[in-house]
């Protein structure tokens, strides 16, 4: 039986990759049964709205070029924020994928390692049952940091200066640049551009402690704020999201 | 029971020349190194991007991430596929005595895989990646590569369909191999892509990963070595319990494991447990096997030195000792929590690939080229330096990656500011290149000797050493 030809067919070859087909695969499968995975336009949130309407305001020509004009009244252009946004999540999706992103950038936050310190609360199962983690992007290196808390962290803006040439913003970082993903420069993303940021923005739009901020970096507006309060009490607006 | 029973009949043993399609062999060969090449320079983009000296940096079709991908890519199916094929092609119709199903069918399968390696270049190229680790083939391809090792597997089963009684531990590999590969692909290129999503779909993925390496490089490796290890060191294997071990324990053990790329995930716990025994486990069982090996090598030390293709075969051994002894530390939730994601895990990614089975298959290369061609080396001082800066710079570039590694995992655990851990891993990514383009230049030392090999023409004594190992099995 150990030597023969049916022996090893059906024994090694068929039954005990079953097995193990069956016990690290099948069951997690069926555990994970009742939670639906959501479609792209069900992961529409008010804050990826926000991010999105931001690009139409911050770079409307290449919006325009994109995705066109929304319609007139109110609802309508609601439902067409709502279509394009989904489509940018598409697009930004495939672009993550193909451009191998996640092969330096994870999109799990670990309970070791002082990780939810750094950024936000640890990644559960919900948070990857949607079409978008169709393969599921855990990720394999952190090179750079892991993204899924990334969303409002740092503005769409910054993103795009990020992508076109990321030594500008993150000295040393050795992250290539991304020119394909705009017209020409850097305040003008084009479809997959625009789709990138969108997708970045999204992650992480979908918990409670969005956006997530890392404790331990000095924000200089707390300082200016203390300085001001200091030199004419006033009210003070919200600290802008823009620099980290 | 043992090996020898194919034999025993002399007269009924076919000439070489009906068993065997050499011009197949050498075609894979071929096709392999220059996929190898391709693998090597796609690397070497990556590499100098990380230490920010990317002399290509901003050209879409020369993106590191896409080259990233190739470079694995190109790896398993351009490289090991092809030169795996190869081996089979001279391999399996020796040990069993009957030619494969149709050579006709053997040229096609060459043509088709070509194709597919060739399309899924073009496909990660162009940036239609799909989204799991060494799966990125593009979805379109993915039913050609699935109809390509449908092929194989009916190729080379008709000629071990026909042997009688009990098989040699080479063919319970290949058999194995042949199922665990169509079945592996079709799971990880079809389950998480269609069927399933989020972490479960995690737990395939890790699967596919791991029996990736585990059911089709693994066992194509070790059935290589049961074969031309006792032929060229004219004796039988140690122990044949032993084998029975080896093979039974990785074939149960092993598909166990897939999960344990992805600790600390929400995968269930147990289910992580579960991965982490197993692959401990199978640490074990990898002892007895190289243990085995050495057995076999014992008495015959010096042969070590003198043949350039056993010491090939045995360096890997020593290399996938202890690419097996790091993994059953690292799979560990304690070494998890500071190794994970860094690149101690691209260090053990290399040490197994091109440190076992790359050295492997160059060991075979250099043993078969020879008597593709029908002429010795051209160059014994070419092959040892193939030989010497592959050995060192594979142990040089895994050494300095599992402890960059190291250092990269504390620099996240005691919440440095990110860049501190990219700053502090510029020597260890400069030491890397280093060690690639020591690796770089062996193969480029091997390619020449071949070429020169190749233009002193076929010896006239034809009937001399190389056509001396007409005899089948040993």
């Amino acid at each position: 039986m150990f030597e023969t030809k049916s022996g090893i067919f059906f024994i090694a070859g068929l039954l005990f990759f079953g097995f193990a087909f069956l016990s690290n695969a099948v069951i997690p499968v069926l555990m994970y049964k009742d939670l639906p995975e959501k479609k792209v336009e069900e992961l529409i949130n008010p804050h990826l709205r926000y991010q999105f309407e931001d690009l139409a305001q911050r770079y409307p020509e290449q919006f325009k070029k994109v995705y066109g004009e929304p319609p007139e009244g109110e609802q309508e252009a609601s439902d067409w924020y709502d279509a394009k946004c989904a489509e940018a999540l598409r697009v930004g999706h495939k672009v993550y994928v193909g451009e191998g992103c996640w092969h330096c950038h994870s999109q799990f936050v670990r309970p070791v390692s002082n990780e939810s310190k750094r950024w936000g609360p640890v990644s559960t199962s919900e948070e990857y049952q949607n079409e978008l983690q169709r393969p599921v992007l855990f990720g394999t290196r952190r090179v750079g940091p892991d993204l899924s808390r990334e969303a409002g962290r740092r503005s769409s803006d910054w993103h795009a200066v990020h992508f076109f040439r990321p030594q500008d913003l993150s000295e040393g970082s050795p992250m290539p640049r991304y020119p394909w993903l705009f017209d020409g420069s850097a305040d003008k993303p084009n479809e997959r551009g625009l789709g990138l940021i969108t997708y970045v923005q999204w992650l992480g739009t979908w918990l409670d402690s969005y956006p997530y901020y890392e404790d331990y970096i000095e924000s200089p507006i707390a300082e200016l704020e203390k300085e001001l309060a200091q030199s004419e009490p006033e009210t003070e607006s919200e600290g802008s999201e823009g620099e980290q | 029971m043992s090996e020898t029973e194919q034999t025993t009949d002399p007269v009924e043993v076919p000439r070489h020349a009906e068993l065997v399609d050499e011009q197949v062999v050498a075609w894979y060969f071929l096709a392999s190194l220059v996929y190898f090449m391709v693998s090597l320079s796609g690397g070497f983009l990556m590499a100098f991007q990380l230490i920010r000296h990317n002399p290509l940096d901003g050209v879409e079709l020369l993106s590191p991430g896409r080259w990233r991908m190739v470079h694995t890519n190109a790896i398993a199916y351009g490289f090991l596929a092809n030169a795996f094929l190869g081996m089979l092609h001279w391999v399996v119709p020796r040990l069993t005595l009957h030619p494969v199903l149709d050579r006709r069918l053997s040229r096609l399968i060459f043509g088709a895989w070509q194709f597919v390696v060739l399309s899924t270049a073009a496909g990660l190229l162009l940036g239609e990646a799909q989204a799991l680790e060494w799966g990125e083939t593009p979805v379109w391809i993915d039913p050609v590569a699935q109809l390509g090792l449908l092929l194989v597997a009916i190729n080379f089963m008709a000629p071990i369909c026909k042997v009688q009684g009990p098989l040699y531990v080479t063919l319970w590999y290949f058999i194995a191999a042949f199922i665990w590969t169509f079945l592996t692909y079709a799971m990880g290129n079809f389950v998480p892509e269609y069927f399933v999503t989020g972490s479960s779909a995690g737990a395939v993925g890790g699967l596919f990963i791991h029996d990736l390496v585990g059911l089709f490089v693994t066992p194509l490796g070790w059935g290589m070595m049961y074969y031309f290890v006792p032929i060229l060191l004219k004796k039988p294997i140690w122990s044949h319990g032993l084998s029975l071990v080896g093979f039974w324990g990785l074939a149960f053990f092993y598909p166990l494991q897939g999960i344990h790329h992805f600790l600390y995930t929400p995968i269930p716990m147990f289910l992580q447990y579960g991965a982490v025994l197993s692959t401990i486990a199978v640490e074990l069982v990898v002892t007895t096997v190289v243990i085995n090996f050495f057995g076999t090598l014992w008495g015959d030390g010096r042969k070590f030195w003198d043949n350039m293709p056993i010491r090939w075969f045995y360096t890997g051994m020593v290399y996938y000792f202890l690419t097996c002894f790091q993994c059953a530390l690292q799979v560990t939730m304690t070494f998890q929590q500071l190794i994970h994601f860094t690149d101690w895990v691209v260090g053990h990614a290399h040490l197994v690939m091109f440190g076992v089975f790359s050295m492997w298959l160059l060991g075979v290369m250099t043993y078969l080229f020879p008597r593709l061609l029908k002429r010795e080396w051209y160059s014994r001082t070419l092959s040892e330096w193939h030989y010497w800066l592959s050995t060192g710079g594979i142990l040089f570039m895994a050494g300095d990656l599992i402890l960059g590694g190291l250092f990269q995992g504390w620099s996240w655990m005691g919440l440095q500011p990110w860049d501190h851990s990219v700053e502090i891993s510029q020597p260890f990514w400069a030491t890397r290149i280093v060690a690639g383009l020591a690796i770089f230049g062996g193969q480029l030392c091997f390619i020449w000797n071949l070429y020169k090999t190749w233009q002193l023409g076929p010896a006239v004594d034809s009937g001399s050493t190389p056509s001396a190992e007409r005899a089948v099995a040993e």
